[in-house]
């Protein structure tokens, strides 16, 4: 399913709710007090897992360890019947034919970063030939950034324009915008780029590229996810969210699914709308799974690194 | 339980399986007598009373009913140790005694916040996190003050008042004991309290760790009991001062009884307070402020935000964020790590909310309540709103001390100001905006003491809190609420 914005009436950007900074805080600390135990972590586990997108995006990434990591994507721990597949791998586009071929009738998605990933430092053609390549390759979701220079310098339409282009070119390809919240700085920006991504069409808002430092934090993850909500209530669209970068053990996962639980709805608790952008998370989520299973911990030795 | 997940099963819903917080390292004695002359001495009367679990309507002990001889003899245990001891204990050596007491809490904070979450309803979380981390601090604090007093009161001479007689309410029972026993204790005063017969079974805990803290007899005595118990205390000759938290009605009755007299006397008495979203505040935070102000501790709070004014151009939006969030509030056992609205503190108290929701319905208001359950056993009511009321309405005047609110709109600055302090009440106020100079506007012209921007029901030792008009006079916390409790010269 992709969002067609084109008929929605367009708000004043400048005019985004505001957002308190300390009063986001204390909402995120509500949902870091909830206590997820027995049968609901269980199942919380096993939808975290069921949500990551399993990345690798280094300049040393080869066809050889991108294909082992489709494996793995594919068999989380074979020794533990029953276990969910993830949700996607995520790769540079020159991997994305290797990853089709691997991951081929798995139900695995496969995405792919595009727009001069992670900076997007590029005139909009580069930008556009790299989409449309990821896509002709045949992935199935392009993760794109936006130019926050553009952003920060107040040229909003700019931004706008760019990720709608961009969502032009994905054709059936489900578009993750990636807003890279530690540049933004601010949560009023945060908030004003996820409402323009939205209107400009993204199918998913993405926290991080994961290269920049504060990424996915529980506060951006909230203004982002009370961003979405607002943008159903008055588009009637679902819009998908992606925490990335920093998500590494299970339970900051177990914490973001609570929030959106509680401010999506469980809805929204499903890797068709929400997913994790990590690459370590899964050995952790797995960890933890076979302890709720078996009562101890295994060693990390237990678990493949692909 | 949830169904196992399935993403095509549009009822799928995750819900929080039960998280309760033991009470098996808990030691209550089945009868708990007055604390008097650092003794636990039987009342005179041989009478006791029960105390309930809200949430379960069952009986958690029995307290003592002390009477007017009980309180003579504590006030005149009080004297003698004020006199005989207290008075003449340096300064410095006062301070170790109230430090002494406030670690002694920290070490049994956990049985501290269990007990008050069987005894008062409220959620466990908030005592965990807020009731007895604010009640040590306000130990810790006061405790800091205490050598410190001729730099408190720079160029006058400071002087203890005597024997201070402390009366506390239900919503915070060990908070208040804590707000009221610190700064007197600091000062130099020796107390006699008496806790909310409701909820006494923190301030006997107290008085188990007063025991152990070494304390000298007499300083602190604590004698529980009911409306009389209290009134012994207001009418009592020879007690210097007297410290209420409670309702205005009580307030008034106090002032009465010790007019013509020498007593000194403070009072913290009931609110109305309004909770103001003007049209640039940030909307999620103040929609969870909203929350705050009026379901937090269910509503029993004096300083809890139950008039909302939201100006016309959010209000909308606003009220629908809110009606969402109060159905994802959680409601049931308090006991339960993840519940978010507890019980109410007493089956007389739900008939009193009761009864104003029904007045507010029969007065026409448009009543909207949170789709959460509430267990079947227990005094429990579910988290309520009413808009298109009118400051005529009864439930927007009077007092409810449950978790109701009233929603008005407003159109301009001068006419949310006129209509927030259209009330006999001035206790406390919020104001959410973007922009500092609303802001400032706004709590220079309210009439309450205390002025939250973008939060609300915020305490902290170090600041003072305290009402106008019928919310009373005098305050408490900060260095305001030292000068209570002394005498300048």
């Amino acid at each position: 399913m992709k969002n067609d914005t084109t008929n929605i009436v367009l708000p004043d950007f400048s005019k985004s709710p505001r957002i308190d900074k300390v009063g986001v805080e204390e909402q995120v600390a509500k949902f870091q007090k909830r206590s997820v135990k027995a049968e609901t972590k269980k199942q919380g586990l096993r939808m975290a897992l069921n949500m990551i997108d399993l990345t690798t995006l280094e300049g040393k990434d080869t066809p050889g360890k991108v294909k082992q990591l489709c494996y793995k994507a594919q068999h989380v721990h074979d020794i533990l019947p029953g276990l969910p597949k993830v949700a996607a791998v995520c790769v540079y586009p020159s991997m994305v034919g290797v990853s089709v071929k691997a991951l081929a009738g798995s139900g695995v998605k496969v995405a792919s970063v595009s727009t001069a990933f992670p900076s997007g430092q590029s005139p909009l053609s580069v930008k556009l030939m790299d989409t449309k390549f990821a896509v002709s390759e045949g992935a199935d979701e392009i993760d794109m950034v936006i130019s926050r220079g553009k952003f920060l310098s107040g040229e909003y339409n700019f931004v706008f324009d760019e990720i709608a282009v961009i969502k032009e070119a994905c054709g059936e390809a489900r578009l993750k915008v990636i807003l890279e919240t530690g540049e933004l700085v601010t949560l009023d920006n945060v908030r004003r780029a996820s409402d323009i991504a939205m209107y400009a069409g993204a199918d998913f808002i993405k926290t991080s590229t994961g290269k920049i430092q504060p990424a996915a934090t529980m506060q951006v993850t909230c203004v982002m996810l009370e961003a979405i909500r607002d943008f159903m209530d008055t588009t009637g669209i679902k819009v998908g969210m992606k925490p990335a970068g920093g998500i590494s053990n299970s339970k900051l996962a177990l914490h973001n699914l609570v929030m959106v639980n509680e401010v999506l709805g469980s809805e929204w608790l499903s890797n068709e709308w929400f997913r994790f952008g990590a690459s370590s998370l899964a050995n952790d989520v797995l960890m933890q799974i076979i302890k709720t299973e078996t009562g101890v911990y295994q060693s990390s030795n237990y678990f493949s690194i692909d | 339980m949830a169904k196992q997940g399935n993403k095509k099963n549009k009822a799928f819903s995750w819900d929080y399986a039960p998280a309760l917080e033991g009470i098996s390292h808990l030691n209550i004695k089945e009868k708990y007598d007055l604390f008097i002359d650092g003794k636990f001495v039987k009342p005179s009367s041989c009478k006791y009373f029960d105390t309930i679990n809200p949430a379960t309507e069952e009986r958690i002990s029995q307290i003592a009913h002390g009477s007017e001889i009980d309180v003579d003899k504590a006030v005149k245990a009080a004297r003698r140790a004020y006199v005989n001891v207290w008075s003449k204990t340096s300064p410095s050596e006062r301070a170790k005694y109230i430090y002494r007491i406030a670690r002694l809490m920290q070490e049994r904070a956990r049985e501290l916040a269990v007990i008050e979450t069987l005894d008062s309803g409220k959620v466990i979380t908030e005592s965990r996190d807020i009731d007895i981390p604010l009640a040590c601090n306000h130990f810790f604090y006061y405790a800091g003050w205490a050598d410190k007093l001729e730099y408190a009161f720079p160029n006058r001479k400071v002087e203890s008042l005597g024997v201070v007689g402390q009366i506390t309410p239900w919503n915070f029972p060990l908070l208040m004991a804590a707000w009221k026993i610190a700064p007197a204790l600091a000062a130099g005063n020796t107390v006699v309290l008496k806790p909310a017969e409701t909820t006494s079974l923190t301030a006997l805990k107290l008085a188990e760790i007063i025991k152990d803290s070494g304390l000298p007899n007499g300083v602190v005595n604590i004698i529980t009991g009911y409306g009389d118990t209290g009134a012994a205390i207001v009418n009592h000759k020879d007690i210097n001062k007297i410290a209420f938290t409670g309702s205005t009605q009580v307030g008034k009755i106090i002032q009465k009884s010790i007019a013509g007299t020498d007593k000194r006397v403070t009072l913290e008495l009931g609110g109305k307070s309004a909770n103001i979203i003007l049209d640039d505040a940030p909307i999620d935070q103040a929609v969870e402020g909203i929350v705050n102000g009026i379901f937090f501790n269910q509503g029993h709070v004096c300083s809890a935000g139950s008039r909302l004014f939201v100006q016309e151009g959010v209000a909308d939006i606003v009220i629908n964020k809110l009606k969402r969030r109060m159905d994802k509030l959680i409601i049931g056992d308090p006991l339960d790590k993840n519940t978010d609205v507890g019980a109410i503190n007493s089956k007389e108290q739900l008939k009193t909310i009761n009864d104003y929701i029904k007045i507010g319905k029969d007065q026409g208001a448009k009543i909207h309540q949170s789709s959460s359950k509430a267990p079947k056993k227990g005094y429990y009511c579910v988290p309520t709103i009413f808009t298109d009321v009118a400051q005529s309405n009864r439930i927007v005047q009077e007092e409810i001390f449950g978790p109701v609110l009233t929603v008005q709109t407003f159109r301009t600055i001068d006419e949310v100001i006129q209509k927030a302090n259209n009330s006999p009440y001035g206790l406390a106020a919020g104001i959410w905006s973007d922009k500092g100079s609303r802001v400032f506007n706004l709590s220079s012209k309210l009439k309450a003491g205390v002025i939250w921007a973008n939060t609300y029901n915020k305490f902290d030792p170090t600041s003072p809190f305290g009402g106008y008009k019928e919310s009373g006079f005098g305050r408490e916390g900060g260095l305001h609420g030292l000068r209570a409790y002394v005498n300048l010269k």
